[in-house]
């Protein structure tokens, strides 16, 4: 038996729903708080230090760690070997849980409530920019772990296919690197230097295109493993197989090569950016719809072969016929529901025109939490179900709580954030702490607030009975034996597939050049404008 | 390499879908002249309010000779100034907003009035207002724990 490195992958798993269920109290207490309906309640200095903290717990903490410990799962059952490198992999979870606990102590204590996106000139304690640095990191240090297994077991089996479930995995961790520069390079050169006082002034512009860079890679970052664990465990869990292997790699070439130059479109409404490279970004941008709607295929296919295996018949039969007792049958179904809502939500913000009605409005929160806390974290979720008994050999304490939980989950995000995409359409801004305009639409948002407060308290119970469960699982009855080969298996696997879909070298060949048009220019185009720089600003 | 016929005709439907989506807002862009405000103009947020467009004095709604009307706007913590514009209905209306101190966005809810306002830029809108009465000016991007307070009126009245 080879070493599985279970149990650097169970405190990642742990690091990261940790994360998660204090960030999920913070979201009840935000929505209470905006909602004005508790005015004992309301302050904005401890509103804006919770949302800052709720977005690093949930963007940037949850998701690494979870993506981490799923990796080296991944890594080591889908190749049937140990890591490259087992020692490094407590070395990757050891910097990014100090970098953590160093940018939570000035986030905890308000010294950081510049919110997750930094927002220069706004000026957050030097700590909080250093601890996030060092978060991100611990994570190349696993990209390095995953790049290298896998050219390592490559070397070793000439001419074999890359396992999907790895080949996905080793695309995130490629795409993480590109994607993450963009971030670094503001940390390094401008926000850590400028908060140390090595600078006096900072260029806006230039800092909102760097973060920009990341912005929107790293939610493909975060999705990514959502959809491994639809392309490669939910087939089998459903009792069926996976439609097409091929058609996974080519969404996640797709994705690794599309998700990061197209960052512009979170500058649409931004002055420093011209007319042209906002026009550019967009077509990349459609262009990343793309991969998705082939995974909703492909998924949607696999479990409908399930569905008639088990005897479901006509045109809708298979749905009913699903195994729907097994929580990753369900939280792929939910994943997906919320996944073409949300997704069609965002055909709206990419807009190159339409954007303009909604940029910046309560709208843009409704979509990024339907697919990522909706699509993205319901997958995380089940795909903790599906580890749990394989990393501590011991039974789930409860599936029905799980099915029941990722109902939950879901009817709590509807609630959540359908009045959000509403308020959005009224016109109410994101990020406001309360509603003190002086103004007629506040009535007609005062409905809305309601129900949201009323999703905010589902999803609490539910993360709740989230939480337990795991726990109860380390004291459940332990298994006689757990299979780690629970892989989906193509209905045609691949006996040989091209040498591009087996690596990545021409991807990162294509991806360099059009990051070099896509970044390069503009950045080269603001070092010349060279704007008067802003001094540092309190909050 | 393997694909299903049926996997084949989705791709069609993917493609076909995608190329409407982008031809729409080429459309757009090209012969309606719709673009997101993209006005690279550099201003330096420490002198802004001393002299030139943005001095005290120069902001507010200004007729120019072609009937066309220019608004001058500072967007600073925690209010547009000056804090009460108007502006006539149908017409050409030009915002140029810059911020002397941390960034802001503007949103008239209900119309494209919508940019962000960086330091170190001046951010210019196009656009026209068809429908009479008061509205607000929102500011939609954190600026500081006085965010929410952050928001100005606007006064669209009968073109005349």
């Amino acid at each position: 038996m080879y070493d599985k490195s279970k149990s650097v992958a169970l405190a990642n798993l742990w690091v990261a729903f940790a994360a998660f269920f204090v960030a999920i109290i913070l979201g009840l207490y935000q929505v209470m708080n905006r909602s004005g309906l508790f005015p004992e309640l309301e302050s904005h200095e401890l509103y804006f230090a919770s949302v800052s903290t709720h977005g690093v717990l949930m963007g940037f903490v949850l998701t690494t760690f979870f993506i981490m410990g799923f990796g080296y799962y991944t890594a080591t059952t889908t190749l049937k070997r140990p890591l490259w490198n087992k020692g490094l992999a407590w070395v990757a979870f050891l910097v990014a849980l100090s970098g953590t606990v160093m940018a939570a102590i000035p986030l905890l204590t308000g010294k950081a409530s510049i919110l997750y996106t930094f927002y220069p000139p706004l000026m957050a304690h030097p700590m909080f920019y250093i601890g996030a640095t060092l978060l991100v990191v611990g994570s190349w240090i696993w990209c390095l772990e995953m790049i290298m297994s896998v050219i390592t077991w490559r070397r070793d089996n000439p001419g074999k296919v890359v396992p999907l479930a790895m080949y996905g995995t080793t695309a995130n961790a490629i795409m993480w690197l590109w994607t993450s520069a963009g971030v670094a390079i503001e940390m390094l050169f401008q926000l850590i230097p400028w908060s140390l006082g090595l600078m006096d002034t900072i260029d806006p512009g230039l800092a909102r295109t760097l973060f920009s860079w990341t912005l929107h890679a790293i939610v493909y970052f975060w999705l990514f493993p959502a959809y491994i664990a639809m392309y490669t465990i939910l087939p089998k869990m459903a009792g069926g197989r996976l439609f097409s292997d091929e058609m996974g790699r080519v969404a996640f070439i797709m994705l690794l090569v599309l998700s990061v130059p197209i960052g512009f479109h979170h500058l649409y409404m931004d002055p420093q950016q011209s007319a042209g490279f906002k026009f550019l970004h967009m077509l990349g941008t459609f262009g990343v719809a793309i991969p998705t709607l082939l995974t909703g295929f492909t998924v949607l296919a696999s479990l409908e072969g399930a569905g008639r295996l088990r005897g479901g018949q006509g045109l809708f039969g298979w749905i009913t016929a699903l195994n729907w007792k097994e929580p990753m049958v369900v939280a792929g179904m939910l994943a997906l529901f919320m996944l073409i809502a949300g997704g069609w939500g965002g055909m709206i913000n990419a807009s190159y025109s339409m954007n303009t009605l909604v940029h910046n409005t309560q709208w843009v929160t409704g979509h990024f939490h339907l697919i990522f806390a909706g699509t993205t974290v319901i997958m995380y979720l089940a795909v903790a179900y599906h580890l749990w008994p394989k990393l501590t050999g011991r039974r789930l304490a409860s599936r029905g709580m799980a099915v029941f939980q990722l109902w939950l989950w879901m009817i709590g995000m509807m609630v959540l954030t359908m009045p959000w995409h509403v308020l959005g359409l009224l016109g109410q801004p994101r990020r406001i702490s309360s509603t003190p305009y002086d103004s007629p639409l506040v009535q007609q948002w005062d409905p809305h607030e309601l129900a949201m407060i009323v999703g905010g308290a589902i999803l609490l119970f539910s993360a709740l009975l989230f939480v337990l469960n795991l726990l109860m699982s380390h004291a459940a009855r332990k298994l006689d034996s757990v299979s780690d080969d629970d892989w989906a298996i193509a209905v045609y696997p691949p006996m040989s597939v091209p040498k591009s879909m087996n690596g990545f070298v021409l991807w990162n060949g294509i991806l360099t050049v059009w990051m070099i048009v896509a970044y390069g220019i503009p950045i080269v185009q603001l070092l010349i404008l060279d704007a008067p720089g802003s001094m540092p600003w309190g909050y | 390499m393997h694909i299903d016929p049926l996997e084949k005709k989705w791709m069609y439907v993917v493609g076909f879908m995608t190329a409407v989506m982008i031809g729409s807002m080429a459309y757009a862009a090209i012969m309606l002249n719709m673009h997101p405000p993209s006005n690279v103009e550099t201003i330096d947020p420490k002198t802004l309010h001393l002299s030139g467009e943005f001095a005290e004095d120069n902001l507010g709604a200004t007729t120019n000779p072609d009937g066309s009307v220019t608004v001058r706007m500072v967007a600073a913590r925690y209010s547009f100034y000056p804090q009460m514009i108007e502006v006539p209905a149908d017409t050409d209306v030009k915002f140029r907003i810059t911020s002397p101190d941390v960034l802001h966005g503007v949103h008239v809810p209900f119309t494209n009035m919508s940019t962000m306002v960086v330091p170190g830029y001046v951010s210019e809108v196009n656009t026209r207002f068809s429908r009479e009465g008061e509205a607000q000016f929102l500011c939609n991007e954190y600026c500081g724990l006085g965010h929410d307070y952050m928001w100005s009126k606007l006064k669209v009245v009968p073109k005349g």
